[in-house]
């Protein structure tokens, strides 16, 4: 899966922001929204069929978070820290490679 | 050379403006302070003022404007009352949070219902609590002046903090009185430039403003705000010390008159103070000794002084236009709170007077010093009084 770029940005976001208030609660390093793991809100969870998979890249166009990123072979992986269930990139694929389950915990 | 001229409040906080140099100006029009982005607007126009003169749809844009452009980092403007005060209500709690040093004039009206376009203090006092500095001008004069004091302490490091000028709407907005125009180079030398240190608008400085706050930092968030308003005690009194050196006139944050001795103390903010003057020479004449104070800076309210204030006199009595309900007038709160765990206190009475631009009289006067008397004989009288009020409609 590809790293985020701002990665150690975000490490230090996440140090100083627990450490140093700034005036107006100013976030002064960028990716600081990447801390907050929204896949939390989740209900329902993208279940992906790799063989039905065209590698026809609309449900990483589609997401909106975006969770979804592709391997070295194109194939969409989903990122489940992010992902927020909507179900977009369900409701996108061509061949139903991708269903929402209910997520049990 | 300073241009000695005679001029109403809402000219006098146009032209503080314009000394001011905002880059900004982003207003709506309301009554009674329609005249000050007019002549602002005219400033701009005529290429006196350097500034971006924004005409938004409402009060909540002009303020949300206001926001952005200070956040990008320029000194900012908007001027309003009343109704529209309200309508920007939600976003002066964000300037605040965000610490921006914006300045508003509020030409102080009633608000409604009934509608009602005359002067009490109820609009400005209503946003007490959103972290806001608040200024009252007594007549013309220190409108303008007030107007470049709020920029200077609303820009210092340790305030950082958005800041009103309250005038009273008609009674001063509308009222032609002798002004001075300080030079354009003291007034340089006194606000300088706003150099933002927190929030600014830069490329090569990514950030996020307005964020938001999980329960570990909203409250710390909130501290600073209060510090803020804590550190803008001493910064107001630099302030008006410096002003003084450059300008000549004197500002307190609690102005005395005659108080030396006094039994009884009438304490008001704005216009309403220079009848309350004429009020106590008169009795002084009688021999009655009387004095009064004014509040000139409402927020941070200046609790210091106010317990110096009190150890001066037998009876407090509060002259407010506006309503706290089942409380009285909010300064009988703040007075209550700054006195309570004094050894040695004052009786403190609260008079509600002059709302919806209601004229208060020296007959409405001789009602206050007449309770204010009898509380100082030890009998027993309201701690809430409506003065004026004509109880035979009711
Ligand atoms: S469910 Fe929504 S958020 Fe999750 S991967 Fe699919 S499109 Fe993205
Ligand atoms: S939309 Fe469906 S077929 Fe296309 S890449 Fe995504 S999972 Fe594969």
């Amino acid at each position: 899966m590809a790293e985020s770029p701002f990665k150690e940005n975000i490490e230090r976001v996440a140090k100083e922001y627990s450490e140093k208030m700034t005036p107006g609660a100013i976030a002064t390093i960028p990716g600081s929204s990447v801390i907050n793991k929204t896949g939390s809100w989740r209900v329902f969870v993208p279940e992906f069929n790799r063989d039905k998979c065209t590698r026809c890249f609309l449900c990483y166009i589609y997401c909106p978070e975006p969770a979804i990123y592709l391997d070295e072979e194109n194939y969409p992986v989903f990122d489940y820290d992010y992902c927020k269930g909507c179900g977009i990139c369900a409701n996108e694929c061509p061949v139903d490679a991708i269903v929402m389950v209910r997520e049990t915990k | 050379m300073p241009i000695r001229t005679v001029m109403k409040a809402n000219e006098a906080a146009a032209w503080a403006a314009k000394l001011a140099k905002p880059k900004v100006i982003a207003a709506f029009p309301i009554t009674p302070s329609t005249l000050v982005p007019e002549k602002i607007s005219e400033f701009v126009a005529n290429g006196e003022l350097d500034a971006e003169f924004i005409k938004v749809e409402s009060e909540h844009s002009a303020i949300s404007a206001c926001v952005g452009a200070s956040a990008a980092g320029v000194r900012t403007f908007t001027a309003t009352a009343s109704q529209g005060l309200a309508l920007m209500h939600e976003v002066l709690f964000i300037a605040a949070g965000m610490r921006l040093p914006i300045v508003v004039a509020v030409g102080n009206r009633s608000l409604s219902a009934p509608i009602n376009i005359w002067n009490d203090w109820q609009d400005s006092i209503s946003e007490r609590d959103t972290g806001w500095l608040q200024f009252y001008a007594e007549n013309n004069q220190e409108a303008l002046d007030l107007i470049l004091i709020a920029f200077k302490v609303a820009e210092n490091e340790k305030v950082l903090l958005p800041a009103m000028v309250g005038f009273d709407a008609f009674i001063l907005t509308h009222t032609v009185e002798p002004v001075e125009i300080p030079d354009q180079e003291v007034v340089d030398e006194f606000l300088g430039e706003y150099e933002p240190k927190h929030a600014y608008l830069d490329p090569e400085r990514p950030i996020t403003q307005g964020t938001l706050a999980f329960p570990a930092h909203y409250m710390e968030a909130r501290y600073t705000v209060w510090e803020a308003n804590e550190n803008a005690k001493k910064v107001i009194d630099e302030v008006f010390e410096e002003f003084e050196k450059k300008f000549g006139r004197k500002y307190r944050k609690v102005e005395e008159y005659r108080t030396e001795d006094a039994e009884i103390v009438f304490v008001t903010m704005g216009s309403l103070a220079g009848t309350v003057k004429e009020y106590v020479d008169h009795l002084r004449e009688q021999g009655i000794k009387a004095g009064a104070a004014k509040l000139t800076v409402y927020r941070p309210f200046p609790i210091e002084e106010v317990r110096e204030l009190a150890k001066k006199a037998k009876v407090i009595a509060l002259l407010e236009k506006n309503v706290t309900f089942s409380v009285g007038g909010a300064l009988f709160q703040d007075f209550s709170r700054a006195l309570i765990n004094e050894k040695e206190k004052p009786i403190i009475l609260d008079f509600i007077l002059g709302l919806g631009g209601r004229d208060v009289t020296f007959q409405n006067l001789d009602e206050v010093l007449e309770i204010s008397r009898k509380a100082l004989n030890g009998e027993k009288v309201d701690e809430v009084n409506w003065i004026g009020l004509r109880k035979e409609i009711l």
